[in-house]
């Protein structure tokens, strides 16, 4: 077997692993980083990002405002110490994609623009057009073209870790092109791969978001936190799950229900007027926006589709010169894909699953429990998101920790030696058996798109916008039997040169194991908080019993072990999450309280 | 899927270099509905009909750049051409040309990467600035003249446009020309003499016959032909100042 050895081996491209990559290289020119991605990296799904990326700068800002808006949004399940770090440091990362050459939107004095987002409760999203996360991973990739200690495996797909001795010491790949098994070593590992949208059926991720790097650490005694925690976004297209960008309705645009009502005022994010402003109606936290969609189409208020039920966004009054230059994407999107041109006609959307608020476990410092293991970005959980995740707060997490990731591993690596070669060998030729084996066996009796389509269909009932115990146990009973069924998936594809059925098969087991953590963490939560809603008596937060982390523990051959950790909480107690008027007030009592103690 | 679905012919090029001795054409026939792209129409084959089928894809919104092909005969993303425009006909899929096909729909891209990777496509700066000093100040203007430039997919299809590439593959070809020029037109560089030798070689602008095709092609409006036309002017100027005496013109 072929092998490459590395310090840090970093496995994922996107926004996340790219910054962390640059980040080993700054921190240390010595040491080499393999980079390594399933897809060239400028395809990584951070490639779809439009609104933009969070960073106080405006006079009226402070870094408390950020934070109260991100732990409010996230209903107190977030880790306040490390939203202090977040908040303090993704400026400072704005400011450094812009001297690599991030082409951020300006003002007419040559500063870079901001915009509003929903749930911020002051305008503070850097944005590229509506590109700003195809700009973001372009700037990050071509800059890691710069630095010749990042060595790049473009197209190689992680399909094992290697772990030895309560030590991460690298990862196995296939390069897709040959099926050539590739042992890359590596003193440290950071794990990038991004989220897991393709658990669900309508959703807004590409088709390589399947969280791979979630099984893998989850496989090797990592728990995955907070898992029941799925984000669904309020505005996609009908079918596809498509994403209509949340800068539409930051920009002014307004949503309607089929007899033209704006509904949202009906769900406590009102008054309607004076619009637009911040943190009400449109402009709300997607958990409430989505929920009120639920409410709207149970009563028969949505607009039905060929697609299913949906709802209006409707852009016109903007006009179209504001349209054409602010929102160019989405234009030309409704035009392509439902032939509507927003100019003269409202966008039809719905909710679909959009984010992963939970993931790998890792500390305040990236680090996992597993020595050696790094996460960063979407697949893991290092907790500034808690049970919602403000949009645009996201990307500049790929960036904050990222970098952070990689210093960390470089630290590591410089201070470990390499192991011992041959044992770290014999594990790889182990688990090159594991991954030859999903090929090589001789006939299955299950399709992997029946089983795929199974999988989403049920996470979509039992995991949706509202849940109920006997959905989810149902879920769970699902996944359970397709686990089984699972070890007679057909490969019918035996050649080695870009066999694709084949890694759909492997991120079948990968999709398997993350959703079954996912439902298994949702059953047992017996409350609602942020995403996670239940209608079967538990339709409150119950801050007594539930204001903690869940953990799901891996378990070979059986449901996941679930237990609960701490939530760090220094100086914002839980309160009520209010938007709109009612927002407003408890603001002002908030503050009246505060003025009173000093 | 019920009956009530069209259903469109789509012809597809096969080649896997372990079984075939040579590409051959295999037709599916796919049940469709209005909002369908092609590249979805391939999504089918391979969960439905044909799991052996390889291709690239994953955004299915036109942005990653990943599922380039030849559409009857165009250069085109799958995900961005709809199966309702080709009906009743059928429609053929075939790898993007003046690439190596690796099989089925997937060609070789390292000699895009390899050129993307030469040309220095990062900020080399100006004047230095550390994160304290804030942002670079870069008028709307400015960002203008860069934007269209820097928003190109790496899709390729401007190469399977290019008769020149398709001729010369030492032709750096119009996508990373335009991203070149993305970079010496950022108020924020000073790389953009280096940039020019690259310009200037025989591999570089000059190896571009005009056909402009490859602008036609772009599914992003970066008008790679454009690009490519301001640096045959920039590099006639530097040819014009290399005959000046010594001392003038710098
Ligand atoms: C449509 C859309 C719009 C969004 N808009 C915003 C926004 O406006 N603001 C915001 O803050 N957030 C937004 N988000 C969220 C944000 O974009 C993502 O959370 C973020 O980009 C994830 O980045 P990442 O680096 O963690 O992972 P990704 O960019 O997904 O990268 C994952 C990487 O891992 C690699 N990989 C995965 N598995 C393997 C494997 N087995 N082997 C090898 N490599 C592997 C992939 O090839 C890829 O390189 C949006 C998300 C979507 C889907
Ligand atoms: S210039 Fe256009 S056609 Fe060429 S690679 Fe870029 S986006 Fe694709
Ligand atoms: S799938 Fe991403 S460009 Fe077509």
């Amino acid at each position: 077997m072929d092998v490459f050895k590395a310090d840090v081996a970093i496995v994922g491209a996107g926004g996340a692993g790219l910054r962390a990559a640059i980040a080993v290289a700054e921190a240390d020119p010595s040491l080499t980083v393999a980079l390594i991605s399933k897809v060239y990296p400028m395809r990584s799904h951070t490639v779809a990002a439009e609104g933009g990326s969070a960073g106080v700068v405006q006079a009226n800002d402070s870094l408390q405002h950020h934070f109260d808006d991100t732990v409010t949004g996230g209903d107190w399940l977030c880790e306040q110490d490390t939203v202090d770090y977040f908040v303090a440091h993704c400026a400072e990362e704005m400011v450094q994609l812009e001297h690599w050459g991030c082409p951020w939107s300006r003002k007419d004095d040559g500063h870079v623009d901001i915009r509003a987002f929903g749930g911020m409760k002051i305008e503070r999203t850097w944005f590229a057009a509506d590109k700003t996360g195809f700009h973001m991973l372009h700037t990050l990739f071509q800059t890691s073209i710069k630095y010749p200690s990042i060595k790049r495996f473009d197209e190689h797909f992680c399909c094992d870790l290697i772990v030895d001795d309560g030590r991460c010491h690298g990862v196995l790949a296939i390069e897709i092109g040959t099926g050539e098994f590739r042992l890359i070593q590596a003193k440290a590992v950071i794990i990038a791969t991004g989220g897991a949208g393709r658990v669900f059926r309508q959703n807004t991720n590409g088709g390589i978001v399947t969280g791979d790097g979630m099984a893998l650490a989850y496989r090797y005694g990592v728990p995955l936190r907070d898992m029941e925690f799925i984000q669904y976004h309020p505005t996609c297209l009908p079918g596809s799950g498509l994403l209509i960008t949340e800068a539409c309705r930051g920009e002014g645009g307004i949503m309607v229900n089929k007899d033209g009502h704006r509904y949202l005022q009906d769900y406590g994010l009102g008054p309607a007027d004076p619009w637009p402003r911040k943190k009400a109606m449109e402009l709300g936290p997607r958990d409430r926006l989505c929920q009120a969609f639920w409410h709207e189409e149970q009563n028969g208020r949505t607009i039905a589709t060929a697609q299913g039920q949906a709802v209006h966004l409707d852009l016109r009054h903007l006009g179209k010169e504001k349209l054409h230059q602010r929102l160019p994407q989405i234009c030309e999107m409704a035009e392509a894909f439902l032939g509507v041109d927003p100019v003269y006609a409202p966008i039809p959307v719905r909710p679909a699953v959009h984010y992963t608020m939970g993931g790998i476990l890792v500390d305040t410092k990236t680090a996992s429990p597993l020595p050696g293991l790094y996460a960063a970005g979407e697949c893991s959980s290092i907790g500034i998101h808690g049970a919602n995740r403000l949009g645009s707060n996201s990307l500049a997490e790929l960036c904050v920790f990222g970098k952070v990731a990689g210093s960390e591993a470089a630290r590591f690596a410089r201070s470990i030696a390499a192991a011992n070669s041959t044992t770290i060998e014999r594990q790889a030729d182990a688990a090159r058996q594991r991954a030859m084996n999903v090929v090589s066996r001789s006939k299955g009796s299950e399709r992997i798109s029946v089983l795929r389509n199974e999988m989403a269909l049920s996470m979509e009932r039992g995991c949706g916008i509202y849940r109920t115990g006997r959905d989810m146990q149902d879920t769970c009973d699902k996944i359970d039997e397709l686990k089984l069924r699972y070890r007679d998936v057909e490969v019918g594809d035996k050649s080695s040169v870009w066999n694709t059925e084949w890694l759909l098969a492997i991120e079948l087991g990968y999709l398997l194991d993350v959703a079954q953590a996912i439902v298994y963490s949702a059953l047992n939560r017996k409350e609602s908080r942020g995403a996670h809603q239940r209608l079967d008596g538990f339709d409150q937060r119950d801050d007594a019993n539930y204001l903690k982390h869940s953990l799901a523990h891996y378990v070979d051959a059986g449901p996941p072990r679930i237990d609960y950790g701490p939530v760090a909480i220094t100086r914002s107690q839980p309160g009520t999450r209010a938007y709109g008027a009612a927002g407003e007030q408890a603001e002002r009592d908030r503050k009246r309280a505060g003025a009173a103690h000093e | 899927m019920n009956e009530t679905h069209k259903v469109i012919a789509i012809e597809v090029l096969r080649y896997r270099p372990e079984l075939d001795e040579k590409p051959f054409f295999q037709t599916y026939q796919v049940p469709f509905t209005e909002e369908m792209s092609v590249l979805q129409g391939l999504l089918y084959i391979k969960d439905e009909l044909d799991g052996t089928l390889s291709f690239r894809w994953s955004c299915r919104m036109a942005i990653c750049g990943s599922c380039g092909a030849m559409i009857d005969g165009v250069p085109m993303l799958g995900c961005h051409t709809f199966l309702r425009d080709y009906y009743p006909n059928k429609v053929r899929v075939e790898p993007l040309a003046h690439f190596p096909i690796e099989r089925d729909l997937v060609v070789g891209a390292d000699d895009f990467i390899g050129k993307l990777e030469r040309i220095k496509p990062y900020i080399v700066p100006k004047e230095p600035r550390t994160l304290a000093e804030g942002e670079y100040l870069q008028t709307p203007a400015q960002l203008e003249r860069i934007l269209q430039f820097s928003s190109c997919i790496n899709c390729m299809l401007c190469y399977a446009a290019c008769p020149q590439y398709g001729l010369d593959p030492a032709f750096i070809g119009p996508g990373v020309l335009a991203l070149l020029h993305r970079y010496n037109a950022d108020s924020r560089d000073a790389a953009r003499a280096d940039r020019m030798q690259l310009v200037n070689a025989e591999e570089g602008v000059w190896s571009c016959t005009a056909v402009g095709y490859c602008s036609e092609v772009c599914p992003k409006g970066v008008d790679p032909a454009n690009a490519v036309n301001q640096n045959k002017t920039a590099s006639a100027a530097d040819y014009f100042l290399h005959w000046l005496p010594k001392g003038s013109g710098k």
